[in-house]
Formats: structure tokens, C-alpha cells, sequence
């Protein structure tokens, strides 16, 4: 079985709204594709992207694996730098290993 | 706020007299202007919050226990009210299978009082001042025990420990809804005292987006390494994960350290 990996480009992260780009990550994922975002999403997003999984979570889908840098902070800590956001279905990708700065994940067709 | 309202009542009262409108009709509107009220509260800015925090300090603190499932979040609720309320008293019920909270339940008027327990000690260290004033601490709170927070909730896994499939398939469809209540709480809640695993790598993404939002929020995080009357526990990893945290290493189940979780809460959450 091959699977399918979607590389985002910051600036089309950027165009697109919160409500956007949680419903093209979500949709990406449950077609079996690990979805994986230059920039990043907020930690709000992660965790409305965490609330709209369970909305769909089945026995056919049991939702999703999500791994992610924790933002950065800017100058005088007021800005975010948000960093690269790793989704993938639950299914099929596993993190194995995660520190401040490296992410292992197995990726295994079923 | 509480003036305005009670202004905004007593003229829709008046209003309800002169215009003969039914009583039920009167609790909708009263109903409807209420919540409304509620959500403007909410929308808060920066400088409304800054003001409050100085200014207008709760009485009561609503505390939220939150984590992963299975990291103790039962058990530590349990053993803030044996410890402040009655010894009797559970706010739940914690067994090795994950997700057994699957609703937020909420005690109000526990009240930890870290300057009873000083009295009680008989031999005290000599400290400073600032420690002393710590341990004389007195705090007011409702504790929220929540569902364990996580990406994905696969029904085989309540299967493996034992669960007929009907029983695995209806807890999973309970913990999703559990997890979606877990998040709402988030909004009503002013401080969090996040439970993670001393045993586990807590660079779990549920983690970082836990502490990720409170630092959004400006609410408060006491981190909990709860388990560490383990052998394999290492709450120096917590620490090293979260140093813009304070970590506290305890055991809820053993009762460990407790002493220093409450006076961090009493401090942070005052």
C-alpha cells in the first residue's frame, strides 16, 4: 500500500482561514495521506483540530497522530513563531521518538 | 458586573409589570439576557483581564486537573478533597483502563489551608519570611476533574484489557465526547494543574498543545510529574521539557510531596 505525503507551503497555509486549514488537514488525513504543514499551526488550532478529530473519530477512523515544535517566541516574547506541524492518521503513523528538536515517527502501511 | 445585571433585571421586571407579559415569557428573556451577559464576560481583552488579575481577585478559584489519560487525574482530585473535605468523599474512580473519566466533574468549596497544617506542625524548620508567608497560605478553589486528552481513541484498545466490543465501541464514542467537554472547560477554568506521567516522554503533542493554549491564554500551569514512586520514573525529563513551567514531582497515589504542590497551587492561583 503506498501512501501519499502532502508537503504545505507556508504561504498557502497563510491564505487560508483557521476553519480552513483544519478542514484541509482533516480531510487530507482521513483519505490516509500524512499531511505535513511548513509553518506550522497554533497551538488554538491544534487543539480545535484535536476537538473537530473526536467529532469524527469511528471504527473506521480513530483519529489522528500529531506531532509538532512547541512556538517559538519573538522579541520581548510578544510574537509567535509557530513551526512545522506533522499530522497523520492514527492508523498508519506512529510517533516513536520526540525531543525539543528532532521528531521520529514510523510511518507503516497496513 | 454584578450591579449592571441586577439593574438590567429589576428594569426588565418593571417593564414586564407595565406590559402585562406572561411570566413565562419573562424567565426566557431574563434567561437569554443572562447568558448573554455570561458571553460577553468571556470575550475579555488583554487590559480587562490585567485589571481583574490586580484588581478584582476571585474568591473562588476554578481549577482544571488535566492530562493524558491514565496519568493519575482521578486520583489526584481524590486526594486534594481526602486531604481538605472528607476523607471519604471520591470524585471518581481511577482503574488501569484508559479514558474512566469520560464527563468533567466538578467539587466546589474545597478550601486548602496550608496555615492549619503549619499549626499542626509541631517542629518547625526555621525558614524565612517569604516561606513562612507560603505555608500560611489560603486558597478557596472548585477543582474540575477532566477526561484525559488525546488525538485518537481506537476501541481495540479498551478490548486488549478485557471489554467486550460493545462495551469497547460505547466507551470510545463516551471518551471522544469526553475529550471534546475536556476542551470546552478550557474556557471557564483559571488556572490549570497539568498532570503528566513521570514515567513517559513528555514531549507528547497533547502536552505541548495543553501548555501551548494556557500561555495563549495567560492561565496559570502548575505541572504535576505525578508517579514518581516509581522506579522508572524520571520527573528531570518534565523539568528539562517545560522550565518556563514550575514542575512539581509528587505521587497522588502515595501521597508524596503533596505539601508542595498545594502551596505552589495556593501561590499561583491566589
Amino acid at each position: 500500500m503506498e501512501i501519499k505525503m502532502d508537503m504545505i507551503s507556508e504561504d498557502k497555509i497563510n491564505s487560508m482561514s483557521s476553519m480552513e486549514k483544519l478542514r484541509f488537514v482533516l480531510d487530507g488525513v482521513k483519505s490516509g495521506n500524512i499531511v505535513v504543514l511548513e509553518g506550522g499551526l497554533t497551538p488554538e488550532e491544534q487543539m480545535k483540530l484535536i476537538e473537530l478529530t473526536m467529532t469524527e473519530v469511528n471504527e473506521d477512523f480513530p483519529g489522528i497522530e500529531m506531532s509538532g515544535y512547541p512556538t517559538k517566541r519573538g522579541f520581548l516574547n510578544l510574537r509567535r513563531k509557530t513551526r512545522l506541524t506533522v499530522v497523520g492518521p492514527a492508523k498508519v503513523m506512529r510517533t516513536i521518538k520526540k525531543e525539543k528538536d528532532l521528531i521520529s515517527a514510523m510511518i507503516s502501511a497496513i | 458586573m454584578g450591579l449592571k445585571k441586577d439593574k438590567a433585571i429589576a428594569i426588565l421586571t418593571w417593564l414586564c409589570r407595565i406590559s402585562n407579559l406572561p411570566q413565562k415569557k419573562f424567565f426566557y428573556i431574563k434567561r437569554r439576557m443572562e447568558k448573554e451577559m455570561k458571553s460577553k464576560r468571556r470575550r475579555k481583552g488583554i487590559l480587562s483581564r490585567l485589571i481583574d488579575a490586580l484588581f478584582f481577585r476571585k474568591k473562588t478559584a476554578k481549577i482544571g486537573i488535566y492530562g493524558p489519560p491514565n496519568a493519575g487525574k482521578t486520583t489526584l482530585a481524590n486526594r486534594i478533597i481526602h486531604t481538605f473535605v472528607d476523607e471519604n468523599e471520591d470524585i471518581g474512580v481511577s482503574t488501569e483502563i484508559p479514558h474512566e473519566t469520560r464527563r468533567a466533574v466538578r467539587r466546589g468549596g474545597i478550601i486548602i489551608d496550608l496555615k492549619s497544617k503549619s499549626v499542626q506542625n509541631q517542629n518547625p524548620t526555621p525558614h524565612s519570611k517569604t516561606e513562612e508567608r507560603k505555608s500560611k497560605a489560603k486558597l478557596k478553589l472548585d477543582v474540575v476533574d477532566t477526561p484525559g486528552l488525546a488525538t485518537k481513541i481506537d476501541f481495540h484498545e479498551f478490548m486488549a484489557y478485557g471489554l467486550e466490543e460493545e462495551e469497547a465501541k460505547k466507551r470510545a464514542k463516551e471518551a471522544t465526547e469526553g475529550v471534546i467537554e475536556a476542551i470546552k472547560w478550557l474556557d471557564d477554568i483559571d488556572g490549570i494543574v497539568l498532570l503528566m506521567d513521570a514515567t513517559k516522554d513528555p514531549y507528547t503533542q497533547t502536552n505541548i498543545v495543553i501548555v501551548g493554549n494556557m500561555e495563549a491564554r495567560g492561565t496559570p500551569v502548575i505541572i504535576a510529574a505525578n508517579k514518581v514512586d516509581l522506579a522508572d520514573a524520571a520527573p528531570q525529563r518534565i523539568i528539562n521539557a517545560f522550565p518556563q513551567h514550575p514542575v512539581i514531582p509528587i505521587s497522588a497515589l502515595k501521597g508524596e510531596n503533596m505539601e508542595e504542590l498545594y502551596e505552589e497551587m495556593a501561590r499561583r492561583f491566589r
